[in-house]
């Protein structure tokens, strides 16, 4: 199974950290730093895989962000680079060609799509159409409540409230 | 209160804000944050629940990618929750799934929202609770909410069943017993055509299958239809999984499954599928040796890719064949040779263990030479993991490899000398462990040693300090091996030792103590027959350094003669070097150092009133008056020459404790201070203050016999030795070289013949793999002592056991339980098969009344069940080999296709599978 994910960016900047096994507050920022030390000085024509703690990290860099994820030993490391992929493209669809800002200002986003994707740690929807189609309906129900909040009777009816 | 939150919602901050804010924050991010974080603090006591989720939002934001604590925060995401907005509850689930733990207060206070999410209508809020609880699952959650996962394992929304699947692994994980009532519907969704149910169900059983693989045997015909039918490759690589854990607990299993997965490698197109084809054959198939040789071809391919991924992987996998099936790596050695200077450096230590897996004590002297040449050369990281995997190669089962230990013990030498080297503690182990074990050995030791000792250049690098430390330890221990006695003296001496930190000068001390003891010996106790040999008055002036060069090639030349001449004018200007290079000490901050140099002036002085005076006057009369001094010496010396064993670990246990003494009253709580301090290697020895070491020497049970006539033996044996190997040997001049200002403790330059290391190796292992006995191995090898039972290191035995036992009893109590209802659901499948479903009924009830008999009436007792399936496969076997005369008939028919119209036919029509997949489950019980 998949233990964790990283987004890190090339200056070593935390983009997004899901976590599917349990790990501390402390334990997360020190995981975080040993891997960005140990993929971030790796050249660019090298294998995409790391030993680490009796587990392998696969990792891959599209464009100034490097995605990460944690498995077991015995694991596809393949299989998550396709997973890894298969991310990178659902988010490319999500966004628009994404890039490094979308993530930084919707990370909730990246968070809610990541989370079609995988559940407890594993794949969960190989399609990339229906991901879209279910973040789609997703934000379509918090679009609606965000405009009745939104709304001047909303407002005016909680002042009078008051 | 309210007004405050109305302008508080009106004017918050958005997330959005938020990022933007940090992001124009070159500097001082920090006290932006924590201003942030004030805020939010505010913000989320707000009543308003909007305000309250975008305050929880942006607390999440900073937790996750600034990691600041939101514990506190826990309460009122709980209370986010509960609003009726979906937006809201997308954020609060976020909240705590990514903060809460087992250890969260209020966890105990989240199982009836999840209730109720998981009951709704709305099939998102479903899933968010779902992941939520995949997350956040304990023992109590697991087992409350074990109801509404079953019944959303039979959802009618596709997309919540797959999840709730996904979700069963955590709640089984978490409390085992909710296996006796969901298992059947989640084996019942192993049934379904769905891919992504599908995808799901296969991914739970094959991280359960990783646990404990046994429990899952009766559910492999339902996989081995998967692996064939299936047309994804995310659900193939998932039923690989299973089957290479299952294949090896049932010999039949493999024979069925070895030939689909053999055609799934040749088919694929995906190189994920490929390698999950090529692993599970190599892991769990290595008895075929055509499916391993088609996965060899595979991995080859892999290894010649351009793509470093593939050749890592390719590696990867030839070091798992390599356990079994050596040839292999031979096969590809060129490969493998040529990846050691790869620029990746993880693809270099992977090719690194291929190569050591091909050592063999035929081969062991040229790989590691080859090695050394490529240790001198790569990097500081990559070179101190080649000595690194020397060193474990080599010392594995008591040097079980090394015939040769004069060699060896050179290479130990050779290896301290490489710039970067870093394995200073493990050198030292060995060189101290093979001291004691090996007596042959112990000529060519000292003479490494005082190779190691005698160049001040190495005193300069720290890394060094430990195989100083040994070095000066062998050759105060076996001084009587040593030519020239005297200039190990010196050596232990030297002004540059006082780079050396405490713990080790100590040692230097005390090695020095014993040297001059034995010096003393020769000179006063044994006598007059050395001192009259030592004409030879070479050493004039012992207080100049610089006669070093001189006594070293004087050795080089004398290499028969096995002591220096030792004269009392010698003796004179030992002691006198002693009191010069220790009187400074006497001052030392350390206790150790200062005591021990205090010991030996106090010898000195000792000896000096005692003997010198009279022997300074008239020499002759020395014997009479230095009577006194004799005894002592001789007391002394005799001390010192008990020999050392090595000491069993265990030897502490076999010391009875004496009475009235109890151990571990109050240091039971030191076992929480030294948990941090790092345990000591599993040095079989301690370093020799004799006095301790006598005592517990007498519990190893020492195979060596006294043997006088052994040094003699293994000088003639070295000379032998060095006309042979004259290459292993350092050259011996290095120390003219020395001038005042010392020169790099190695230079590479030294070690001649680099180049062409790569074709070298592949040279070397192409002879080396063919077991021939080589020529060179005339001598025999010598005498390794060991111990009894304690060198089998205290591995932690992993007990194959050690399983989850709650969680397998259940499912085995499941799958018996309900045997009748896992057949029927394959033999609806099988129209055809009737015949067999009878028989298969009718084994059912064999195995029920052996219950009865083994099981004793109590059914529930899941160790009896355990058992008793085991009792039964054996007796099942029989009945399957009677049958297998019928199912090699059918075989026969069947494969007189072609295989592809074979597969063809499975793929796409279902019902002609029944033939192939029902035999299986009569194998199977």
């Amino acid at each position: 199974m998949i233990h964790f994910v990283l987004l890190i960016s090339r200056q070593g900047k935390v983009r997004l950290t899901k976590w599917y096994s349990a790990y501390s507050q402390k334990e997360r920022t020190k995981v975080i730093r040993e891997l960005s030390g140990l993929i971030l000085t790796r050249g660019p024509k090298l294998c995409n895989f790391v030993e680490w703690r009796g587990l392998r990290v696969v990792y891959k860099r599209y464009a100034s962000l490097y995605f990460c994820m944690c498995i077991d030993e015995d694991d596809n490391e393949l299989e998550i680079l396709e997973i890894i992929h298969h991310y990178v493209e659902v988010l490319d669809r999500y966004f628009g060609s994404v890039c490094e800002l979308d993530l930084i200002y919707n990370f909730h986003k990246a968070y809610f799509i990541l989370d079609e994707l995988l559940i407890a740690g594993e794949l969960q929807e190989p399609s990339k159409r229906t991901v879209a189609r279910l973040v789609a309906a997703q934000d379509s129900l918090v679009e609606t409540a965000k405009e009745q909040t939104s709304s001047i009777t909303n407002i005016i009816a909680q002042a009078a409230n008051v | 209160m309210s007004g405050p939150s109305l302008m508080d919602s009106l004017f918050q901050r958005t997330l959005e804000d938020l990022i933007k804010g940090l992001r124009q924050q070159l500097i001082g991010e920090q006290a932006f944050i924590s201003k942030a974080l004030e805020e939010i603090r505010k913000e989320i006591k707000s009543t308003d629940l909007s305000t309250k989720s975008t305050a929880l939002l942006k607390l999440c934001y900073l937790s996750n990618l600034h990691f600041h604590d939101m514990s506190f925060a826990a309460f009122h995401a709980l209370e986010v929750l509960s609003s009726p907005r979906f937006s809201h509850k997308k954020i609060a689930y976020h909240a705590i799934s990514l903060s809460f733990h087992d250890s969260t207060p209020v966890l105990l206070l989240i199982t009836n929202h999840l209730r109720k999410d998981l009951t709704s209508t709305n099939e998102f809020e479903v899933s968010l609770s779902l992941q939520c609880l995949s997350r956040i699952a304990n023992v109590d959650l697991a087992r409350d909410l074990t109801p509404e996962v079953f019944t959303l394992l039979s959802s009618n929304k596709l997309y919540v069943r797959k999840r709730a699947v996904a979700v069963v692994l955590r709640v089984f994980e978490k409390y085992p017993d909710s296996v006796r009532v969901c298992f059947k519907r989640l084996v019942e969704n192993l049934e379904n055509y769905d891919p992504q149910i599908l995808s799901a169900v296969v991914g739970v059983f094959s991280e359960l299958a990783c646990k404990d693989p046994r429990s899952y045997l009766p559910l492999a015909p339902e996989f081995y239809k998967i692996l064939v039918d299936s047309k994804s490759n995310w659900i193939s690589i998932k039923v690989l999984k299973i089957f290479a854990k299952l294949a090896p607990l049932e010999p039949r299993l493999a024979n069925r499954v070895v030939e689909p997965i053999c055609y799934l490698m040749r088919k694929t197109g995906a190189k994920s599928l490929l390698f999950e084809c090529v692993r599970t054959v190599v892991t769990s198939f290595s008895e075929y040796e055509s499916a391993v040789r088609l996965a060899v071809g595979k991995i080859r391919e892999f290894m010649v890719d351009e793509d470093p991924n593939l050749k890592y992987l390719g590696l990867h996998a030839l070091s798992i064949v390599a356990s079994k099936h050596l040839w292999v790596v031979s096969e590809n050695k060129e490969v493998v040779i040529k990846s050691l200077s790869d620029p990746d450096p993880n693809i270099k230590i992977e090719s690194l263990r291929l190569v050591m897996a091909m050592v063999s004590e035929h081969n062991v002297a040229e790989i590691s030479k080859v090695l050394v040449n490529y240790a001198l050369k790569s990097d500081p990281l990559f070179c101190n993991e080649i000595l690194g995997s020397i060193l474990s190669t080599c010392s594995r089962n008591v040097y079980e490899i090394i015939v040769d230990f004069d060699w060896y013990v050179s290479l130990l030498g050779e290896m301290s000398r490489i710039p970067h080297c870093q394995m200073g503690e493990e050198i030292e182990n060995q060189l101290v462990d093979i001291g004691l074990r090996v007596k042959d050995v112990r000529l060519e030791l000292v003479r490494v040693a005082r190779d190691l000792l005698i160049d001040p250049a190495l005193l300069g690098n720290s890394f060094l300090h430990r195989v100083l430390s040994a070095a000066a330890w062998v050759s105060g221990e076996y001084v009587e091996f040593s030519r020239n006695p005297l200039e190990l003296m010196e050596a232990l001496l030297q002004p540059r030792t006082s780079l050396l930190p405490p713990s080790i000068m100590a040692i230097y001390i005390q090695s020095a103590f014993k040297v001059l003891v034995f010096c003393l010996h020769t000179c006063f106790v044994r006598g007059g027959s050395t001192a009259g040999v030592s004409a030879s008055a070479s050493y004039e002036s012992f207080d100049d350094l610089s006669v070093e060069n001189g006594a070293g090639s004087t050795v080089a030349h004398g290499q028969t003669c096995t002591s220096a001449p030792i004269t009392n004018e010698s003796i004179v200007n030992l002691l006198k070097l002693v009191e010069l290079a220790l009187s400074p000490l006497l001052g030392s901050h350390d206790v150790e150092v200062q005591e021990r140099a205090r010991n030996l002036l106090g010898f000195v002085d000792l000896i000096k009133l005692e003997a010198l005076n009279s022997s300074g006057q008239e020499e002759n009369d020395s014997e009479q008056k230095g009577v006194e001094a004799t005894k002592i010496i001789r007391m002394v010396h005799d001390a010192f020459s008990k020999e050392l064993g090595p000491v069993s670990l265990s030897a502490q246990g076999k010391v009875p404790v004496p009475d009235g003494l109890t151990l571990n009253e109050n240091l039971g709580d030191l076992e929480t201070i030294c948990s941090d301090i790092e345990l000591p290697s599993s040095n079989t020895f301690s370093f020799g203050y004799p006095s301790e070491e006598k005592d517990v020497s007498s519990f190893s049970n020492l195979q060596i016999k006294e043997d006088s006539g052994q040094s003699n033996e293994s000088t003639s044996l070295l000379a032998e030795h060095r006309k042979r190997h004259g290459l292993y040997y350092l050259p011996s001049g290095k120390s003219e070289v020395i001038s005042n200002d010392y020169p790099p403790a190695n230079d590479p330059a030294l070690q001649g013949d680099n180049n062409d290391t790569a074709s070298d190796l592949v040279k070397l292992t192409a002879e080396s793999l063919v077991p021939k006995r080589k020529p060179n191995h005339s001598k025999p090898r010598p005498v390794v002592v060991k111990l009894d039972e304690a060198d089998e290191k205290p591995v932690a035995v992993k007990h194959p056991e050690s399983r989850d036992d709650s969680l397998s009893g259940a499912v085995l109590d499941i799958l018996f339980g309900s045997e009748d209802i896992l057949p029927t659901s394959s033999r609806s499948n099988l129209p055809s098969s009737n015949r067999k479903g009878k028989e298969k009924q009718h084994m059912i009830t064999q195995v029920e009344s052996k219950e009865n008999v083994v099981g004793d009436g109590n059914s529930s007792s899941r160790r009896r069940k355990d058992h008793s399936h085991g009792k039964e496969r054996r007796h099942r076997k029989k009945n399957a080999e009677e049958r297998n005369e019928t199912d090699r008939k059918e075989k026969e028919s069947s494969s007189n296709h072609p295989r592809r119209q074979k597969s063809r036919q499975r793929a796409e029509e279902p019902l002609k599978v029944p033939p192939q997949t029902s035999v299986i489950p009569d194998f199977l019980l």
